[in-house]
């Protein structure tokens, strides 16, 4: 698998095998920026709001590749699902993050929510809970990095940047340069180890 | 973290985390619908065995605005007023099956003491002269706002130190946070043993406001609590004014970075004067609207989570 020098020796030392390389996760975003726009018919009345954690940083790269196509700006900011969750009590409490809607709102737009990887699809949920509590968007979307399927709710992706059918007992794991500070990479580990 | 006892229960890091929580809850004040799922199914009682106005709403308010179900129960009107025990009324509170318990009580440990007899949660929402760490707790989310990380900073709390449960909460939280803190009081106001007070070294003690003033980052003024006086605590109101009132001479020797605190109700004319109560550097309306988000805060951090 192609890799560059620099990050071969910090996968290496990892557990599991990377299924997408940074430069294939650019290009996925890309991708998935020109079927946004197809999808929409431009980016007029867009608004995408990354998931925390690095649903975030996705979305503010998504929101770049959006302009650079269109050559205009696209609204960006973040959704924190903390509150939302349903799984709050089986778990130590957990730390809120911040909640970021551009100034022009959420109402009637199109928002496009981002997120690093799709399972249950309970994180998505939430999220369409949080959503409802800001206002009421035209019509919401789904994108997210990697799919690898277990859904517990009825909810599908718009744009999937790779679909990665997994095992349960296996964990796969997404490191972005904003936020691990390591090269990008989308990795899958056996949960037996 | 189960209760929310004293200020001195919180470590550095969960103090940070409740205050930065806070932040977001502080968010959805501005928000439409001011609501969050968070502690459906949840109930919470507000048990209030003295007089309050702010704690209780603000309390009320955050329950509420968590999505739990929140009573109150104060002692005028309940079955306190017929005779029955701290210990009763509880017990009868905590067999309904509630969640949360946050008491305000003229007697200071009365939530310590609840805490051991119930399942429940228990924030102390004030204990007679003793602690109120919700205050302290939101006193110092306004100050970090306005003035950042609080580490190093200097905070000066002036004012009745004896009859005051908000000073001993405070100067431990801030201690916590890294504050330096100088406690100026009339000697008469002075607590006697405060040099001693657990889990609060390192501040200094005077009784001289005027050259402590140009020195600080974060001025709080303390009510003076003329109902918990028996008298003689100090010769005319005007006396206490001229010594240790933030009037409106005194106010040009504060820096003008420095922020002026109340926990209010505030005596007008007293311990503050209106211009200083009013003016630009005063933060006591923040530390109002604070007040909901930090109770949202605690009450996240102590019932959302369960058993770690």
């Amino acid at each position: 698998m192609a890799r560059s020098d620099s990050g071969a020796l910090a996968a290496d030392t990892q557990p599991g095998r990377t299924v997408l390389t940074s430069d294939e996760i650019a290009r996925a975003l890309r991708r998935m920026a020109h079927e946004v726009i197809e999808r929409n018919k431009g980016i007029d009345d867009l608004v995408v709001l990354g998931i925390p954690t690095r649903g975030v940083a996705l979305a503010d790269r998504l929101a770049s590749a959006l302009t650079d196509v269109e050559g205009q700006p696209v609204a960006v900011g973040s959704l924190d699902v903390t509150m939302y969750r349903d799984d709050l009590r089986s778990q130590p409490t957990r730390a809120a993050h911040a909640t970021q809607i551009p100034d022009s709102g959420i109402d009637d737009k199109t928002v496009v929510l981002v997120d690093d990887v799709l399972y249950s699809g309970r994180t998505v949920r939430a999220a369409l809970d949080a959503l409802g509590d800001l206002g009421r968007p035209k019509a919401v979307r789904l994108a997210v990095l990697v799919d690898r399927g277990h859904r517990d709710l009825p909810i599908r992706a718009d744009h999937v940047g790779k679909n990665l059918p997994t095992a349960q007992s296996e964990r796969v794991s997404v490191r972005l340069v904003e936020h691990d500070g390591t090269e990008d990479a989308v990795r899958i580990e056996d949960g037996a180890r | 973290m189960k209760h929310l006892l004293s200020a001195a229960d919180l470590s550095r890091d969960e103090t940070l985390s409740i205050l930065d929580t806070a932040r977001q809850m502080h968010e959805i004040q501005q928000r439409d619908v001011k609501k969050l799922p968070a502690l459906r199914g949840r109930t919470v009682v507000n048990l209030f065995f003295e007089d309050s106005t702010r704690t209780r709403s603000s309390f009320e308010i955050a329950g509420k605005w968590l999505s739990a179900d929140v009573i109150n129960v104060s002692a005028k009107g309940s079955s306190v007023s017929k005779g029955e025990s701290l210990r009763d009324t509880v017990l009868t509170v905590g067999a309904m099956g509630v969640d949360g318990m946050i008491i305000r009580h003229h007697a200071s440990g009365a939530p310590l003491q609840v805490s051991q007899w119930v399942d429940a949660s228990v924030i102390n929402a004030g204990d007679g002269m003793h602690e109120h760490p919700t205050q302290a707790l939101l006193d110092a989310y306004t100050m970090r706002e306005r003035l950042g990380d609080l580490a190093g900073k200097h905070v000066a709390i002036v004012g009745d130190l004896t009859h005051s449960r908000v000073v001993r909460s405070n100067l431990m939280l801030l201690r916590t946070l890294g504050a330096q803190v100088t406690l100026v009081a009339p000697p008469t106001l002075m607590p006697s043993g405060i040099t001693t007070w657990a889990g609060s070294d390192g501040f200094a003690v005077t009784y001289d406001l005027d050259a402590t003033l140009p020195q600080v980052d974060a001025l709080m003024m303390l009510r003076v609590q003329r109902e918990r006086m028996s008298g003689g605590f100090f010769p005319t109101p005007r006396e206490y004014t001229v010594g240790f009132g933030l009037t409106r001479d005194r106010l040009r020797t504060l820096p003008d970075h420095a922020v002026i605190c109340h926990p209010g109700p505030m005596n007008r004319g007293l311990e503050i004067a209106a211009d200083a109560a009013d003016e630009g550097r005063s933060v006591i309306l923040d530390q109002v609207s604070a007040g909901v988000a930090v109770r949202m805060s605690v009450l996240y951090h102590l019932l959302a989570g369960g058993e770690s």
